[in-house]
């Protein structure tokens, strides 16, 4: 609307609009039904003054309308809740083959990391028309990554990764904010999603890059002497990675769990929560030796080995045909 | 001018010396009293219900972990508290039991036996305390717990960190019981002196009814922290 | 054209205020009305600290820049406005005054069962605030009132020990005044004072204080173990020493959702008085009223984690707790329809409290919609820590609590001080919060769409508009406050004395002097009337048939 004294945020994701579809429908039934209250109060208050003589005629109560009046709004709240439950799913189910961004979060900025390998500080550059999946988690405290122009919120925690998903559908400039108090400079810890046409947008890309997460945590893999145990066959004293990553894996105590994110990172930090059924708990924790950037490229990596074409001896090369290969598969 | 029917039975009963003067009589005064200790014992299970809470998340997520540290505790000691409790629970009925009977000599017997198995409890708490001490249990800055094997799992070590957290919760709860349980000794110490004095009859006793009350919920909070903290994943 | 009548008192007769003076005698006492003013004064005082803070707060975000005062000041400022409204004012708030006050009067009895523990829960709430007042003086909180780990165990450096304390010890005074209504209630009701007879006032408090009682435990060790991990470093809530921090917020909303329905449910209470009172019949719908209290205290224990559907919890944990969220909002509908109903055929008069009531219903029925926006996940998401969830709770706490209580102060005072309050004044201050308060809060839903996050002190330049809006709303609202202040501390001394019932109420608490003696009644009250019998105070009188009770 105006510009110096906007009613309604910006709409840029393809969120924005069923969110936006969702709160006027409760605006539309919250204004008919303050409405009808605001009226009734006014019309009874006025028609039933106090006048001399004219006594108050003590009615009871009347249980068809109490029910009528339980049921009706309650089928309304569920359809509301149906409806917000619909939005809510989607919103938190990152569509596959999303662009992954690692997202760390401290007091008081916002570090991003693109698979690619770009890095950003308080700002994220992305595509119209790509779905973005962000993996985060923070430093220290809760932060919480909020873009109002997406309608997508999502808190960052210390120890764990968590995932939020959008596709931006307006090139512009966007507020991020983090919407979880964390200290003094909170309200300080802003920053900018930068949504660029897909060309532009390219090449922004190749303007300077680490080149791509997963072959920075390939090295970090070797530096680390990670591949002296998880070797690419059955030789190692340590599951081998390949192709691990989403799938379900087996547990040396019986339950079977699914290899995401959380996982992996876990079994760097906490070896012997989750051991593997058929092998020893003998990993060494990597606690206090690994940054969450170095996290974050490690993850990548072990991703990368389950992704179609990707061999033991030339990941890196076939990681670089697989991003470059989702970079042409935007549309 | 009284506007409802005038009524006598207030100043017809016979005023007990024990009734306050806001309870319409004595019963209700009984009642109230009686009430009031059972709401509030209420609070006290919500109390420890947050701490049993946490407790339960972290011993699922931490199996193996809590295995080894429970381990490491006493459940000899353990267990002999447990007995020792439940004999005072025994003392506090018969001490409630002598009270409605008029029973002088047993009432203050079983209120003095009750206190001493009450500092016996703490006693062998306090030895706990001073083992854990002594083995760097105690979570802080001088806790280790290296190299201890999760029980069933002889190759595989315990956690130091979730191990902290187990005795964090271990000490959390056995301290806020033990705390508890002063303040129990304390109440029946008054009641001890109360009891000395006369002060209870058949017709009135009902301090001993609601601290015998509390006594008892003391000791049920001792029965469920024993198995969960002394006995989890024991083998043989 | 006020309601109340007046009739002049030759000779002042003994009265709970006149039996005894001295500091002492009002420090010693264990007479529920002394403690009821004990607690008025002490939270009125919490009031205009806690409100103090919020000018500061809405000073500061006039402007865009932080420019008034340091980012640390303003965290401390609106971490310590919200510990104090709700710890030391909104929780206490009716129960403590109105509701110590009026329950055994309303019931029929002398006093509340536990006298002592009456006077014990007020000390507990002194030390509690003392110790929360010497904390804010010597460098207070900066945590948010919300604690969240691990930036309160293990980041921050301001008194989160102190703080956490003083709250305790105040949750302390809170349960044992739920526990005194409770064993009240239960035991204490004069002859004939049937459950189905009871002032739903009394049904109010009594849902509140089962949420005091089996609520207040659970944040009181949740303090327990901030404190512990803080100070001895342990790790149960902090992620690197192997802790959860969502642990701690499943911890804390436990009680803390429930708490806002020990907020409400008593200004419900006060509001379904004074509507049967002026509009001159008894409630449309009692059992659905009583029994709605009673869901709302039960399915508020259900719905915490809809204050965490962003937090990291799953998809369907946050699918089962907007589904309850739900369910706890149709009673609370049910109340105001049966409110609006009452007017139905009734014969209002639009004193003072009825205004508050009138004021408590509108701004309520707003307040409580938009508790169905933040309930709906995919809405949630977007407005959840923003101004919007902050418009929605002040629209409840402020629009709705507060403005009940100030009806029940109202509507009450005559009772509890002998006096009359000008009626004039009290319109025109009734009026002022009405649009103080919506010039203050509704901008904040503005705010909140747009994307304004909460906790800040700094913001972006089109937000601003908005928060002056809401900034000078909140002088009007002030002013609005401070009115009541003033002319019921002038009605003390010069208001006209009042007579023992001026509204033609309903209600045992009304047969007795104004102000009551020191135990209420003569006789005990045999009660044979069901509750509301405006049908028989407002019956003409015939010749030779007994005056209606």
């Amino acid at each position: 609307m105006f510009d110096n004294f906007p009613l309604w945020p910006a709409r840029a994701s393809t969120a924005a609009g069923s969110v936006d579809a969702l709160f006027i429908f409760l605006l539309i039934v919250s204004g008919l039904m303050t409405l009808l209250i605001f009226s009734a109060l006014v019309y009874f208050a006025a028609r039933y003054r106090h006048r001399r003589g004219v006594l108050a005629e003590q009615i009871e109560g009347s249980t068809p309308l109490e029910l009528t009046w339980s049921v009706i709004p309650f089928l309304v709240f569920l359809a509301i809740f149906a409806w917000g439950a619909v939005v809510y799913f989607k919103g938190r189910t990152p569509p596959r083959d999303s662009t992954e961004v690692y997202v760390v979060a401290k007091q008081w900025m916002w570090k991003l990391e693109h698979s690619e390998g770009q890095r950003e500080i308080n700002e994220l550059h992305v595509p119209v028309g790509r779905d973005v999946k962000l993996i985060m988690t923070s430093q220290d405290v809760i932060h919480s990554f909020y873009v109002p122009a997406f309608r997508m919120k999502q808190d960052v925690l210390p120890g764990r990764y968590t995932m939020a998903w959008f596709r931006a559908t307006k090139a512009g400039t966007y507020h991020l904010f983090c919407a979880e108090y964390c200290g003094t400079q909170h309200s300080g810890m802003i920053g900018s999603i930068v949504v660029m046409e897909p060309a532009q947008f390219e090449a922004w890309m190749s303007g300077g890059s680490t080149g791509p997460l997963s072959v920075t945590g390939e090295k970090i893999f070797a530096e680390l002497g990670c591949a002296t145990c998880h070797r690419a066959d059955t030789q190692g004293r340590g599951p081998n990675l390949q192709g691990v990553f989403g799938k379900p894996v087996l547990l040396e105590d019986g339950r079977t769990i699914t290899a995401d994110e959380n996982y992996i990172r876990e079994s760097i930090l906490d070896p012997g929560a989750k051991v593997v059924s058929g092998f020893k708990p003998v990993m060494p924790t990597f606690q206090g030796l690994v940054s969450e950037e170095q996290l974050n490229a490690l993850v990548a990596y072990v991703k990368s080995l389950s992704q179609p074409g990707a061999t033991p001896t030339n990941t890196a090369a076939a990681t670089q045909n697989n991003s470059t290969a989702a970079g042409s598969q935007v549309q | 001018m009284p506007d409802s029917t005038l009524v006598g039975l207030h100043h017809e009963e016979e005023h007990h010396p024990e009734l306050l003067h806001h309870f319409a009589d004595a019963q209700q005064q009984r009642d109230s009293a009686s009430l009031g200790m059972w709401i509030f014992l209420s609070t006290e299970v919500m109390f420890f219900g947050g701490l049993f809470c946490a407790y339960l998340i972290y011993r699922r997520w931490y199996f193996g972990d809590f295995g080894a540290a429970s381990k490491s505790i006493s459940a000899a000691l353990g267990a002999t508290n447990t007995a020792v409790l439940i004999c005072s629970s025994l003392t506090v009925v018969l001490a409630v039991w002598a009270a409605q009977t008029a029973r002088r000599r047993l009432l203050i017997g079983s209120l003095v036996i009750t206190m001493l198995l009450g500092l016996t409890f703490l006693g062998i708490k306090g030895i706990e305390y001073k083992e854990k001490f002594e083995e760097h249990h105690v979570p802080g800055a001088s806790f280790s717990f290296d190299h201890v094997p999760i029980p069933g799992h002889p190759d595989q070590y315990a956690n130091p960190r979730h191990a902290e957290i187990f005795f964090s919760l271990y000490f959390i709860m056995t301290g806020l019981h033990a705390l508890h349980m002063i303040i129990g000794l304390g109440i029946f110490a008054w009641l001890l002196i109360m009891a000395w004095k006369g002060r209870f009859t058949p017709a009135y006793h009902t301090p001993i009814e609601i601290g015998g009350l509390y006594w008892h919920f003391v000791d049920i909070v001792w029965i469920y922290l024993f198995p969960l903290l002394y006995l989890i994943d024991r083998h043989p | 054209m006020s309601m109340a009548t007046t009739t002049l008192q030759p000779v002042e007769r003994e009265n709970y205020l006149n039996k005894e003076y001295g500091a002492l005698s009002w420090l010693f006492t264990t007479d529920h009305k002394r403690i009821a003013l004990l607690y008025l004064m002490s939270i009125t005082l919490f009031f205009f600290i806690g409100g103090f803070f919020a000018l500061l707060i809405r000073l500061e975000l006039l402007t865009p820049a932080g420019d008034l005062v340091q980012a640390d000041t303003y965290n401390k400022l609106f971490t310590m406005h919200g510990m104090v409204m709700v710890f030391f004012f909104l929780i206490p708030s009716i129960p403590a005054v109105l509701g110590n006050f009026l329950v055994p009067m309303m019931i029929g009895a002398k006093d509340l069962a536990f006298p002592r523990v009456n006077l014990l829960s007020w000390y507990l709430y002194i030390i509690g605030g003392l110790m929360m007042l010497h904390c804010m003086l010597t460098g207070g909180v900066d945590t948010g009132w919300t604690f969240y780990t691990p930036f309160s165990t293990a980041f921050t450096n301001t008194k989160i020990v102190e703080a956490g304390l003083a709250i305790f010890v105040a949750g302390f005074s809170s349960i044992l005044t739920g526990l005194n209504f409770v064993v009240t209630i239960h035991r204490m009701r004069a002859p004939g004072m049937t459950w189905s007879r009871l002032p739903l006032f009394i049904w109010a408090h009594y849902a509140t204080s089962i949420i005091q009682i089996l609520g207040t435990p659970v944040i009181a060790i949740t303090i327990v173990l901030v404190a512990v991990e803080r100070t001895l470093h342990l790790g149960i809530f902090d992620p690197k020493l192997g802790g959860d921090p969502l642990l701690f917020q499943h911890l804390f909303w436990f009680y803390s959702h429930p708490a806002v329905y020990i907020m409400i449910l008593p200004s419900m209470g006060v509001v379904t008085e004074i509507i049967a009172c002026f509009a001159r019949k008894r409630i449309f719908g009692y059992s659905f009223v009583a029994f709605s209290s009673i869901a709302i205290a039960v399915f508020g224990f259900l719905v915490w984690a809809h204050h965490m559907f962003v937090a990291g919890i799953s998809i369907y944990a946050a699918l089962v707790f907007s589904l309850l969220s739900y369910a706890v909002a149709v009673p609370s509908a049910i109340k105001v329809f049966n409110w609006t109903a009452t007017l139905y055929k009734g014969s209002i008069h639009y004193d003072a409290p009825m205004l508050y009531a009138f004021g408590f219903i509108g701004l309520f029925t707003v307040g409580g919609l938009t508790g169905l926006f933040l309930a709906a996940l995919g809405i949630d998401v977007h407005v959840t820590d923003t101004y919007f969830v902050i418009a929605h709770f002040h629209y409840i706490m402020v629009g709705g609590a507060l403005m009940g209580y100030l009806g029940g102060l109202h509507f009450w005072w005559p009772k509890i001080s002998g006096r009359l309050y000008p009626e004039s004044w009290a319109r025109l201050a009734a009026l002022i919060v009405f649009l103080g308060f919506n010039l203050t809060f509704f901008p904040q839903f503005i705010l909140g769409y747009l994307g304004m996050p909460r906790r800040y002190f700094q913001y972006p330049q089109e937000f601003q508009v908005l928060n002056v809006l809401s900034t000078a709303g909140a002088t009007v609202l002030g002013v609005g406050y401070l009115l009541p202040m003033m002319y019921f501390l002038w009605s003390m001394r010069y208001g006209k004395p009042a007579p023992d019932n001026p509204w033609n109420a309903a209600g045992l608490e009304w047969k007795t002097t104004s102000p009551p003696t020191t135990f209420n009644f003569e006789e005990e009250p045999i009660v044979t009337w069901e509750a509301y019998n405006y049908d028989e105070l407002d019956a003409p009188r015939k010749e030779g048939v007994p005056i209606a009770r």
